[in-house]
């Protein structure tokens, strides 16, 4: 009866989890999948720990305490932080699959002869896949968090050396090797061993799998990493025939699957490119050919001046923006030309921010409307007729030579068309050339006027021009 | 066989399922998307409750508390920020 129960409640919460993804396709609903996650994970959870094998409660107890007084905390990050949180939380999963394999296998190990049976060579197979891919994606996730929010003892830097590709791959090929052979001879006297090896040489090969990977290719490698802890997941369905555990896992693989290729595709990327490419590795910019051109420089008055006389103004908003934390400004900005029945819309870029979706959240935060954010393959039909672009923070995606300078980095990667607007105004910290290491003709061309400064000072001053148009 | 046959079956077809779904989420919520597909594979959390709360040795229950923290992290911090981000998300 109780097993019933278990089954049943299993089948419901898988029922809620889809229900949950799918009121994702809305803004308006989206919060009703939250909803729907929290009462199908619930379910799940009491129908689990009512069973009656489950004889143990204060660890569980303990356990889960544990995990809210860590969970709040780590909810109320800023949200400029939430890409670290989101890779601290894919290692999080990639350990707990990687630790409960560790525990089901050493079980079976020393478990009564009549266990061995229940290790046939496909739920040996599951667990060896499980272990791999639960603590590649710790340790890797582990890393990218760390590079995220720049912590002192991890290189924000690619670190590259010669034949780092053989010695990856090599690793990652013994770790596969040993699992080949534990399926064959899952309880060999050298078994327990080769297993903990497997474990260590997953994650030394989640740390060799990061380090050559840099800042700007987060948003895909968090996209991977998310994919590779649904497969853990799923792996470990498998090892304990666990349908719920197995839908769930390929969820959230599939989701990281989607992800990842919008990512690729977004800058122009294979993904054996992003995983193997050793990207990030600032080619020579080859871009010296024709003579120099230099940027002409707008004063605020100025600024504010085309601003007032526009019709269709397109803020495209960079990274550099948020770190500035001018969010605030620039929808005090918004409110200012808005009032004066301008009409203002946002360009984001799949790539905009450090995870997928960061830049449409960063301006949420900021009250800026949803209907005024548009993406990319929908702004660019509209930017010729656009009077001002106001490029706030962002570079390398508006930097035209994606279009054709075939030896730079950024070669091929779809562009937001700030160039082709009648008027470009770009907000710039310094004069120095952006990530890619790439110049960036836009700032030169014969219509586009540059700000210099602190993107929130420059804001501030641009909205003080309209005769504190702005609130607040 | 049996086992295998029907897990496989299982994993095919909520994939399918999953890349349905997912292709059709607003391209505005992709960051919410992904902590909110990570705490539902936090249902890893039912794996450890029986590791940890089953009568195993010591030594195992203790792996398992460990993945049950994690997990259970994952679960309050991921439907929680996920909530908080889609809060912010306003019309007008």
């Amino acid at each position: 009866m109780i097993h019933l129960l278990g089954e049943l409640s299993a089948v419901l919460a898988t029922a809620l989890f889809i229900f949950a993804l799918y009121w994702m396709n809305d803004p308006k609903t989206a919060r009703r999948g939250v909803i729907a996650g929290v009462t199908g994970m619930t379910v799940a959870v009491v129908a689990t720990w009512i069973q009656p094998e489950i004889v143990h409660h204060g660890w569980i107890v303990l356990a889960i305490l544990a995990g809210f007084l860590v969970g709040v905390p780590l909810s109320q990050v800023p949200l400029t932080a939430v890409p670290q949180r989101t890779a601290l939380s894919h290692a999080f999963g990639g350990l707990a699959a990687g630790l409960v394999g560790t525990a089901e296998y050493f079980l079976w190990l020393g478990g009564p002869a009549t266990a061995a049976v229940q290790l046939t060579p496909f739920r040996m197979s599951a667990l060896v896949a499980e272990v791999i891919l639960g603590f590649l994606t710790f340790t890797g996730s582990l890393m990218a968090a760390g590079k995220l929010q720049e912590v002192r003892w991890i290189p924000q830097r690619p670190v590259t050396y010669p034949g780092q590709n053989v010695v990856n791959i090599g690793v990652l090929a013994i770790a596969v090797a040993l699992g080949v052979l534990l399926v064959l001879n899952p309880g060999a006297p050298w078994a327990g061993r080769a297993f903990l090896a497997i474990a260590g040489l997953a994650l030394i090969f989640g740390v060799l799998l990061i380090i050559p990977i840099g800042g700007a290719d987060m948003p895909t490698v968090i996209s991977i990493l998310n994919a590779y802890a649904g497969l853990a997941a799923v792996a470990m369905g498998f090892v304990l025939n666990n349908k719920l555990l197995v839908t769930a896992g390929a969820l959230d693989g599939s989701s990281g699957l989607i992800l990842s290729i919008i990512m690729c595709r977004a800058m122009n990327r294979s993904f054996t490119n992003v995983l193997f490419g050793a990207f990030g590795k600032a080619q020579p910019a080859a871009l010296a050919a024709g003579e120099q051109k230099v940027w002409k420089q707008e004063t605020v008055e100025g600024a504010s001046q085309l601003l007032e006389q526009a019709r269709t103004v397109v803020i495209i908003p960079g990274y550099g923006m948020a770190v500035a934390q001018a969010q605030h400004k620039v929808r005090e900005l918004y409110d200012a030309l808005t009032k004066r029945g301008v009409s203002v819309k946002f360009a984001i870029h799949p790539v905009a921010g450090r995870m997928p979706g960061h830049m449409n959240v960063l301006l949420a935060e900021a009250n800026i409307p949803y209907s005024a954010l548009v993406e990319m393959d929908e702004i660019n039909p509209e930017m010729p007729q656009t009077d001002v672009a106001l490029v706030v923070g962002a570079n390398d995606v508006v930097n035209p030579a994606a279009r054709y300078a075939k030896a730079t980095p950024i070669y091929g990667m779809p562009i937001i068309d700030a160039d082709k607007a009648k008027t470009v105004l770009a907000v710039k910290r310094s004069k120095n050339p952006g990530f890619a290491g790439i110049d960036n003709e836009l700032y030169v061309q014969d219509n586009t006027w540059m700000l210099f400064g602190d993107a929130k000072a420059v804001l501030g001053d641009l909205v003080k021009q309209f005769g504190g148009g702005g609130i607040h | 066989m049996t086992d295998l046959g029907s897990m496989l079956f299982v994993f095919v077809l909520a994939t399918f399922i999953g890349l349905g779904v997912i292709r059709r989420v607003s391209r505005l919520l992709y960051t919410p998307l992904m902590s909110l597909t990570n705490a539902i594979s936090a249902i890893a959390v039912v794996g450890s409750i029986v590791v940890t709360g089953a009568d195993h040795p010591l030594t195992i229950r203790i792996l398992g508390a460990v993945a049950l923290f994690a997990s259970m992290t994952n679960i309050v911090s991921g439907f929680m920020i996920t909530d908080r981000m889609l809060k912010m998300f306003k019309k007008q």
